[in-house]
């Protein structure tokens, strides 16, 4: 009995432990290759996943000598597992991202190759990007990271099926959106689907939201570091109108267990429990590929956020994943690194990889990718998000990417108690201050 | 442990031989000694040291003094999640005991039908947290979940995203989880009640209600200590499930103590504060430890006086 008490004491520190043993166990085993193999860790998942494994197959067809191990992990565990493989200097040679806060912590620690002099000597690498994707790779002057992948704008996307159902039309204005509510609760509907247990599908909101209320320049400010940016009387008004849109229900009842990593709430707008969603672009593939004949059927919409009755901001204005970053570990060896380079400057920017994009439903940063776009419903809405991100005026990268991880875990915190009602916008504005430059 | 369980401890005090063998014991001791000084002690210092610091997991260590410390202690974060920790604890703890005890004397008694009982009872504890996590939220889920599965409107619940209810569930599940072992124990130690109390009881006249009070839970007295040690210890550091169905919410109503810190570290990237938190976890788990010891009296008076 001793025995069995005892191992089972320590079965119960060893569980405690694992979460932080699970974020650790994969370094191990993939850390800097040795020789010509380069490591490469990124999110696992459709449509993602399939693209990327394409790239990197292509990349060891063509070059046998060399190799690129791939892993991938889904969001929200891969943010957590790369951050402590990088802390404990195991980092893999391409450490995958979302550039902005999180990219210019790894750059101050050293962690990542400068690589501002590799876009000098390689000029039809950079020329080839959106101009707007190297913001949220720099830090300081200087790039960190290659722009990869796809342009996220974030979106309205809505079920047309219930709203000829309900006979009602997509809303043009922040007062239609509030008008909806009601008309969709009547018919037993939730009017927005919404995974919240994410946290950063609920800023999702908060980020459109203020920027069509008081345009980009109060959270411009806030990443600046000015001190109490926050307390912008736009903050408190947007804080009050998502919480005036929780108290009228307009969210899916249970959204606060609902995590977007499975998901459930691109469920709830394919199955038409929900009528509407805001979300990144990527849902498109998602709906697709999950829904059935959801999309194939026309039954999704699309469109920018609306704009905000009496809001400063410009409604062409767009919010979301400017692109994703690939940046280099300073560990590496050099020939793991030049890999990458190679990686980096062949593959990644093909047209087999465009089309690898193209053909899951998104919007690659290359310029003039639109060329490939084909005249079908997914076509269009490819053009459309080209489009909306190449005329938007300011594309905003997402807060939780662009503030350090200390703001931004703080950030998502206070939103997923706000949508709780555990605090008010004061309390809201007052917690964020206080971790403004943190 | 030894004195938390002295049915057992009677035993090797009377089978050990004096002598020789005890040497050869001390040294039995010193796999298990290095290895629990190099995975518990060393880093039990290492987090101590760390909160004394300034570091953000990712570039160099900075002393601080206590600038860690007066972060954790004047963030009302804190407060919050010892306060939702020891509300699991002392949850888990009311429904797990009485279902144990009861389970275990059941299951203590030789019949067939009970075996197999038993044998349906252990499976929650085969599997690894995590998977029980993933499939209660399947199950939790208020839109696709058992309520829209089974077309029962009473089980279609907000289970995870009501503050109230999000808590009694975590309840619920890690009592599913964990009662199967509590169970165990208790089987053993009611198996181990020497009969002849039963026997003389019996003469006395005492019916099976009064045999379970007067005698079954007074000997049980030391193993019912044994189980609530491991009870609140394992509360205290309660992570996996926690983290995989709620991830601490709605909100922060499930934010326990180990969650903070794991956020605090991980998610905000303030080590020196996580650090801090973490110690604060061992020393409330060391005090509750200790207290219970105490409850159980010295541990050297017999639990079978008069046989």
């Amino acid at each position: 009995m001793i025995g069995k008490a005892l191992s089972r004491r320590h079965l119960l520190g060893l569980t405690a432990g694992a979460g932080v043993a699970a974020a650790l166990s994969a370094c191990g085993s993939s850390g800097p290759g040795a020789g010509a193999t380069a490591t490469y860790w990124s999110l696992s998942g459709p449509p993602g996943e399939a693209a990327r494994q394409a790239a990197i197959d292509r990349f060891n067809a063509a070059n046998p000598d060399t190799k690129i191990a791939p892993q991938f992990f889904q969001n929200d565990p891969f943010k957590q597992k790369i951050k402590a493989a990088i802390g404990a200097g195991d980092a893999p040679t391409m450490i995958w991202g979302w550039g902005g806060g999180t990219l210019k912590a790894y750059a101050e620690a050293g962690q990542v190759d400068d690589l501002t002099d590799w876009f000098a000597q390689n000029p039809a690498v950079k020329n080839k990007l959106f101009p707007t994707s190297f913001g949220a790779a720099t830090v300081d002057g200087k790039i960190w990271a290659m722009p990869h992948e796809t342009v996220q704008p974030i979106l309205l996307y809505w079920n047309k099926k219930v709203f000829e159902q309900v006979k009602a039309e997509p809303p043009q204005s922040w007062g239609d959106i509030m008008d909806l509510v009601p008309k969709f609760n009547a018919a037993g509907i939730a009017p927005f689907a919404l995974g919240g247990q994410s946290r950063w599908t609920s800023m999702m909101w908060l980020e459109l939201l203020l920027d069509r209320t008081a345009g980009s320049e109060v959270f411009d400010r806030v990443f600046a570091g000015e001190a109490n940016a926050w307390s912008d009387p736009a903050v408190l008004d947007m804080l009050g109108k998502i919480q005036q849109l929780v108290a009228e229900n307009g969210f899916i009842d249970g959204f606060s267990s609902i995590t977007a990593d499975s998901n459930a709430d691109q469920a709830l707008l394919y199955t038409g429990k929900a009528a509407m969603m805001v979300h990144g672009s990527w849902s498109y593939g998602i709906q697709e590929s999950q829904g059935g004949d959801f999309v194939k059927n026309d039954g999704l919409g699309y469109m920018s956020f609306p704009p905000v009755d009496g809001g400063k901001g410009d409604p062409s204005n767009q919010v979301g994943n400017p692109g994703h970053y690939l940046s280099i570990s300073s560990k590496a060896t050099p020939e793991a690194k030049e890999v990458a380079k190679k990686f980096f400057s062949t593959v990644l920017l093909d047209d087999a990889e465009q089309n690898e994009w193209i053909k899951s439903g998104n919007v690659p940063i290359i310029q003039g990718s639109d060329k490939l776009y084909d005249t079908s419903p997914k076509g269009q809405f490819l053009k459309f998000c080209y489009d909306t991100s190449v005329n938007a005026k300011i594309f905003a990268q997402s807060w939780d990417q662009a503030l350090s991880p200390t703001a931004a875990t703080t950030l998502l915190e206070n939103i997923a108690k706000l949508f709780q009602n555990q605090v008010s916008p004061q309390q809201w504005v007052d917690n964020m201050n206080a971790v403004i430059g943190k | 442990m030894t004195t938390l369980a002295p049915p057992a401890a009677r035993i090797t005090e009377t089978t050990a031989p004096s002598g020789g063998r005890g040497g050869a014991l001390i040294w039995l001791t010193l796999p298990a000694l290095l290895i629990f000084t190099a995975f518990a002690i060393v880093p039990l210092f290492g987090v101590l040291a760390l909160s004394f610091t300034t570091w953000n997991g990712l570039g160099t260590i900075h002393p601080s003094g206590l600038d860690s410390w007066n972060t954790v202690l004047t963030e009302p974060g804190l407060l919050h999640a010892l306060g939702i920790t020891f509300l699991i604890m002392g949850l888990s703890w009311l429904v797990q005991t009485p279902a144990s005890v009861l389970l275990g004397v059941f299951l203590a008694a030789h019949f067939r039908y009970r075996g197999f009982l038993a044998v349906l009872y252990f499976i929650p504890l085969l599997l690894s947290s995590a998977a029980i996590a993933i499939t209660y939220k399947s199950l939790l889920d208020p839109n696709f979940g058992i309520g829209s599965g089974t077309g029962l409107g009473f089980l279609s619940q907000d289970w995870l995203g009501d503050s109230t209810l999000a808590v009694g569930m975590l309840v619920f599940i890690v009592s599913w989880q964990y009662i199967p072992f509590h169970t165990l124990i208790y089987q053993g130690a009611v198996r181990s009640i020497p009969k002849t109390m039963y026997e003389a009881a019996l003469i006395d006249g005492a019916g099976r209600v009064r045999q379970f009070f007067s005698i079954t839970l007074p000997q049980l007295k030391y193993t019912i200590i044994t189980s609530s040690t491991l009870m609140v210890v394992g509360s205290l550091t309660l992570f996996d499930l926690i983290y995989v169905l709620t991830a601490g919410g709605p909100g922060d109503a499930t934010r326990v103590l180990a969650l903070d810190m794991y956020e605090t570290g991980f998610g905000k990237s303030l080590m020196g504060p996580a650090s801090a938190i973490a110690v604060i976890l061992v020393l409330v788990g060391l005090l509750l430890s200790q207290l219970l010891r105490r409850l159980g009296g010295r541990g050297d008076e017999s639990q079978q006086e008069g046989v």
